[in-house]
């Protein structure tokens, strides 16, 4: 088998090379389970590390090869502590990490231990990575009756620069069709589930490549620009506008779109494609409209609730693969719930980061917080990185325009939904700022209105 | 409406202050009611525009707003009318683009961040209410503030005026009925004051209609039409000259500056009425002038010396203008404006006029529809205009004659009716109420004192009655003298103690009904408002406020919306190269390129026959004579609208007889006959094999028996005549969730294979040569 072949060349290569710190790392067992049964690709990983050198680590890495680290979308890391029934997870902090020596542009995380693992100590990791981006439709375009086909390319064993002794990896594809794999024995398949391993004891950077087609009809919703817009009013609301360019980031549709096969043949005909989304949005949610540049799209359902509001809408027509739409959905939320004063006066937001709508994309995210005017010294408090910048906005008859925290971030899944914040001071006294103008403005037509009329003035009198 | 208190007493003072107040915030209110009646369509459907012209001014505001007034004029359109495209900026009449663009530059410029669309959108709306106030204006000159207040408050919800201006109506008559009503206000002010400073604005009201619509004729049409009413009955006065001779100048200059107009300002048949009065006002006032520094007999030999060299050279200027008029081929009229003058002309001539369904003549239900009561109360306005005859009731009077006649030739121009019957009708319901009342308080009076003070008591109660309706006709006559008040607003006021008045007391006298009819009448009126006031609320909630471009039908489970149109013009605008050409029927041109942002073949203008009459000529025939007509002209997709899946009638299988004759009007290979059997027009088995095989029935029925297995159309009511066939040259890309648009792509040209290549060529040598020649012009 040549793909054996050069998985050893690769180890003996790689083995060769020498990592001083990093041998004082053994990972003992290794146990990946990726889910492809999306398009978001999600890998948990469970590590048992074990410290074998002579003095205390305080922190590991996490390999990951060229191909997959541009398209990692998060990686998180929990420690886990005590037995079966009460286990205890700790989250750990992960950091993306560069290596002056990494063979072949290998992208590095480093996961820092809650305490320094001492030597002959060892600890339990769950890891879990997110890519997407990552199935590659073959054949490239499909018509209309037939159903999508991907590659999903990985290693059969886990990318590490670590010593594993031993490990498995499971593939879940979300039927049982599947039309190949690459076989690295052992290897074999059951059902929806693909086996690689175990494997003992593989040298550090071992490389096993594998692909696997597989069919994968679910909705590969990708939004390739979102922008969110939060606009926040001391009047009592935030008002929230969502600018979409949603695609079909699947195999593109080729040649004719028949409505009569779509509609009368639905189980055979365009599976591939999807035509309701869900977006999930705050409780309490009202006002809410769905639109498009050429007016509102009237397919969409609301159900609000205590948790959680769902709004299900429908795109204009339905995405075949390569097909785009553009749509805004905007609502309205009571302040009270998002806005808070922080023990130092100051006032801060606290809003959910990333995309509300299930099991899809962002390629690019910008989220605005508008302030409101004559907010002061803003700032914006993530769990994760992104760019911040400072924008100004003039909206409704504003005349110093108010702050607009910019936050961009590339490459968002829905597990980016969590909590931020952004603190900024602002004086009351500010909201009076434009029903004072708009009655002095009054007050002015009605002053110039009576100086008219009673000021004559005709030059001869009558 | 002047404060300024006259030399009465304190109380008439205070109660005309009061009176001010009141109208005040009557017109207030009327403008209120003007602008939410038309908010049926935003609240009902959604704020979006409406139809098919509107989507182009909309897209046309977009553009100005922008790029800027200066990009604007320069617009070439390369995005319609493909290949030759449209000088944008010469070509269309910016009135109601300049003002939705400087609304929304001014809200923005105050920080109010309103889009170019809502600003579209609610145009219409705020200016009816303009309009309801011009109204309101206008009626006061001619009849006093009563009536001005009633004419403004029908005008406000007249149904056929809001069939044109509900929010989302985005087209120039939006703006152009309320120009309309305007220019005819200050026109008749300047008539009623003599004001040259009336004038100047008077010529520039003109100058906004003529921006804002091709309407603009109608005005100096009517006007010269009234100058020379007002000679030949003896009205002729310095005022007459005035609000005439300043309007025909500078209004001229002036229309000529606008792109669209120039220079057919003085060389079109249009304006020659106006040039024609404008020099025999000239020959009037010289006449007046020399009558008034000679003796009688003097000027009787004057005139007959200048009678005699005044005909030769009228004749001479006659022959003149007969000789240019004829030498062009129209005679120098366009054809809408022949059509109007000549009723048969355009459905002879020019069949894509005729093909317009708001260019036919109306209908008599139409009439009810549009202006309901008014149609019974215009006569009565006449018949008080006529009481007494001032030169301002005169124009209204003449308004209302020649706008039934314009009216009954084009159901579109019942537009420019509904102001006339307004003001008329309002005229009317005044003048009632006035006697009316007049005569209960009158009859109360009567019945309270003794016999003797009857008389009394009637001046007494009838003077404030004269004082604001029938004393202010007389200010029209009078005016004359009193030039040195040079402020309309004050000579309001004047005390009414002309000796005309009393002479009015005499003939109210007469006009004193018996109570109980008094009372009965005024119930009886009421109704007839009241029954106006439903009419308009329904018409303006469920006739008139559909936006078009959805549908929408109640059934057992709610609404269902047909947004179809939307969907598929979102489909091209996403899914397709930004340069691809779209060929449809004229129609969806402006939508297409507004919604959709796709070049399209041709488009609403219908400014260039011959090309639309290739789109008729493709859609009518054979598909591969079709597809070498759209290849030849760039075009990539081919999109039809088709009812007959959820019984939609307005389609393009509905329409397809227009773009058979059309076609068949520049292109004679396609004629009328061959897709009618007998005379009937079908789609069913019967229909003739050249109407099974024409492109436009493919495209409308491909795969269509496969929805139900039979075929059935449901707004033909029958099943299909051919119901399986394969499409050859085109392949389906889209059709939307209700099948209402279809659209197809050309597929791409076969590779030449050495043999067949041969056997085709031996095929199209043989005689065909010709005719495919003729039927395809671009190549």
């Amino acid at each position: 088998m040549a793909a054996r072949n050069w998985i050893f060349a690769v180890a003996v290569f790689l083995s060769l090379s020498t990592f001083s710190s990093a041998q004082d790392l053994q990972i003992v067992n290794a146990e990946r389970r990726i889910d492809l049964s999306s398009h978001i690709v999600k890998a948990f990983l469970t590590l048992k590390v074990e410290n074998i050198g002579k003095d205390p680590a305080a922190d590991m890495l996490l390999a990951f090869p060229p191909t997959q680290i541009k398209n990692l979308a998060m990686v998180q890391a929990l420690a886990v502590t005590g037995k079966k029934k009460k286990k205890i997870y700790l989250p750990l902090d992960v950091k993306p990490s560069e290596q002056p020596d990494a063979p072949n542009d290998a992208g590095y995380f480093l996961v820092s231990f809650a305490t320094p693992l001492g030597p002959g100590e060892a600890v339990t990791l769950e890891v879990l990575y997110i890519l997407t981006h990552s199935l590659e439709p073959f054949p490239v375009e499909i018509t209309q009756s037939e159903s999508q086909l991907v590659y999903y390319r990985d290693s059969a064993v886990v990318l590490s620069p670590y010593r594993i002794k031993q490990q498995t990896t499971f593939f879940k594809t979300p039927s049982t069709r599947v039309e190949s794999f690459t076989s690295v024995e052992p290897a074999n398949r059951a059902g929806k589930e693909i086996k690689y391993g175990a494997y003992e004891d593989r040298a550090p950077y071992s490389y096993a490549p594998v692909i696997v087609h597989f069919e994968n009809n679910s909705p590969f919703a990708v939004v390739e620009e979102l922008v969110r817009e939060i606009e926040i009013s001391h009047w009592g609301s935030l008002q929230i506008t969502e600018n979409y360019r949603l695609t079909h980031g699947g195999a593109r549709h080729k040649g004719v779109f028949s409505r009569v096969e779509y509609q009368s043949r639905r189980s055979i005909s365009g599976s591939s494609s999807f035509n309701a989304l869900l977006a999930v949005l705050p409780p309490r949610v009202n006002s809410v409209y769905y639109r498009d540049n050429i007016g509102n799209i009237s397919t969409s359902h609301l159900r609000t609730g205590f948790k959680k509001s769902e709004l299900e809408f429908e795109p204009r027509y339905p995405l075949f693969g390569g097909w785009k739409a553009t749509f805004i959905i905007g609502y309205r939320v009571p302040l009270e719930d998002y806005l808070f004063e922080a023990p130092d006066g100051r006032r801060y937001l606290n809003f959910t980061f990333g995309c509300p709508l299930v099991e899809t994309i962002v390629n690019k995210l910008t989220l605005k917080v508008v302030l409101p005017e004559g907010s002061k010294d803003p700032s914006a408090v993530l769990p994760f990185a992104v760019n911040q910048d400072l924008q100004v906005k003039y909206s409704y008859l504003d005349i110093v325009g108010r702050t607009v925290v910019v936050l961009q971030k590339d490459n968002v899944v829905p597990t980016h939904n969590v909590p931020f914040q952004v603190y900024y001071t602002f004086k009351p006294i500010y909201m009076l700022a434009e029903p004072l103008m708009l009655v002095s403005a009054f007050f002015f037509v009605f002053v110039t209105s009576l100086a008219y009329v009673h000021i004559d003035l005709n030059i001869v009198k009558k | 409406m002047a404060m300024s208190p006259p030399p009465g007493t304190s109380s008439s003072a205070m109660r005309n202050a009061f009176g001010t107040v009141l109208s005040a915030l009557i017109l207030l209110l009327i403008g209120v009611l003007a602008f939410s009646i038309r908010l049926f369509s935003v609240i009902k459907y959604e704020s979006v525009i409406h139809e098919f012209d509107p989507y182009f001014n909309y897209r046309v505001t977009q553009f100005l707003s922008k790029n800027g007034i200066y990009e604007f004029w320069n617009w070439f359109d390369d995005r319609t009318w493909y290949p030759l495209g449209r000088v944008i900026g010469g070509t269309v009449y910016p009135g109601l683009t300049l003002t939705a663009g400087t609304i929304w530059w001014a809200l923005n410029a105050i920080n109010i961040p309103l889009s170019v669309e809502t600003v579209c959108v609610f145009t219409a709306p705020v200016f009816s209410a303009f309009a309801s106030w011009a109204t309101y204006l206008l009626t006061k000159e001619v009849k006093g503030s009563g009536a001005g207040l009633a004419a403004a408050a029908l005008l406000a919800m007249v149904p056929s005026y809001i069939s044109r201006s509900v929010a989302g109506s985005y087209d120039n008559e939006a703006v152009a009925i309320f120009a309309l009503i305007f220019t005819f206000y200050l026109y008749i002010k300047t008539l009623n004051t003599g004001s040259l400073f009336y004038a100047t604005l008077n010529a520039i009201a003109y100058f906004y209609m003529v921006c804002s619509w091709g309407g603009y004729t109608f005005i100096i049409n009517l006007i010269p039409m009234h100058v020379l009413l007002c000679i030949v009955t003896g009205r002729y006065s310095p005022r007459l000259y005035i609000a005439y001779a300043p309007l025909v100048v500078l209004g001229t200059l002036l229309a000529a500056l606008v792109p669209v107009v120039g220079f057919n300002a003085v060389l079109t048949s249009e304006h020659f009425a106006s040039f024609l009065v404008f020099i025999i006002i000239h020959v009037v006032a010289l006449v007046y002038y020399i009558k008034g520094i000679l003796s009688p007999k003097m000027f009787k030999v004057a005139v007959t010396l200048v009678v005699s060299i005044g005909l030769v050279v009228c004749l001479i200027v006659v022959a003149v203008l007969v000789a240019l008029v004829a030498s062009s081929p129209t005679g120098g009229w366009s054809g809408r404006s022949l059509s109007l003058l000549d009723p048969t002309y355009a459905s002879k001539y020019i069949p894509i006029i005729a093909s317009v369904s708001e260019h036919q003549p109306p209908t008599w239900p139409s009439y009810f529809m549009d202006i309901n009561v008014l149609a019974f109360l215009v006569p009565a306005g006449i018949i008080a205009c006529f009481s007494p005859l001032s030169d301002a009731s005169s124009f209204v009077v003449l308004y209302i004659v020649m706008s039934v006649y314009f009216s009954g030739v084009m159901v579109r121009l019942m537009l420019v009716l509904a102001p006339a019957a307004c003001i008329m009708s309002g005229i009317a319901l005044s003048q009632a109420f006035d006697v009316f009342t007049a005569s209960i308080k009158y009859q109360l009076g009567r019945s309270a004192n003794s016999k003797d003070d009857a008389e009394d008591n009637t001046s007494t109660n009838n003077a404030p009655k004269d004082d604001s309706s029938s004393g202010k006709t007389d200010k029209g006559e009078e005016v004359a003298k009193e030039r040195s008040s040079k402020k309309g607003k004050k000579k309001e006021r004047e005390p009414a103690d002309k000796p005309s008045v009393k002479s009015k007391i005499a003939k109210k006298r007469v006009l004193v009904l018996p109570l109980e009819a008094s009372i009965v009448a005024l119930l009886l009126l009421i109704m007839l408002g009241a029954f106006y006031v439903i009419h308009c609320v329904w018409a303006a909630a469920e006739a008139y406020s559909a936006p078009s471009i959805v549908l929408t039908s109640q059934s057992r489970d709610g609404l269902h919306v047909f947004d179809d149109f939307r969907e598929s013009y979102a489909w091209l605008s996403h899914n397709t190269d930004v340069d691809d050409k779209v060929a449809s029927w004229w129609d969806y041109g402006y939508q297409t390129t507004a919604m959709a942002n796709r070049t399209v073949i041709v488009d609403n203008n219908t400014w260039n026959n011959t090309h639309i009459a290739t789109v008729g000529t493709a859609m009518s025939s054979p598909e591969k004579a079709a597809w070498e007509i759209f290849n030849s002209l760039d075009v990539k997709y081919v999109l039809v609208v088709f009812g007959g899946l959820i019984g939609y009638p307005s389609d393009d299988i509905n329409k397809f007889l227009w773009m058979v004759r059309i076609g068949g009007g520049v292109f004679p290979h396609i004629k009328e006959a061959d897709y009618l059997r007998d005379g009937n027009y079908r789609i069913d088995s019967e229909a003739t094999p050249t109407m099974l095989n024409c492109l436009m029935y493919k495209l409308s029925y491909y795969r269509f028996v496969e929805t139900d297995g039979k075929g059935y159309d449901r707004v033909r009511r029958t099943e299909i005549g051919k119901k399986n066939f394969k499409l050859t040259h085109f392949e389906e890309v889209f059709t939307s969730h209700h099948w209402m648009v279809r659209i197809y792509k050309l597929k791409p040209q076969k590779n030449r294979i050495r043999g067949r290549a041969k056997k085709l060529k031996l095929k199209t040598s043989s005689g065909l040569d010709s005719k495919a020649a003729k039927k395809n012009p671009w190549i």
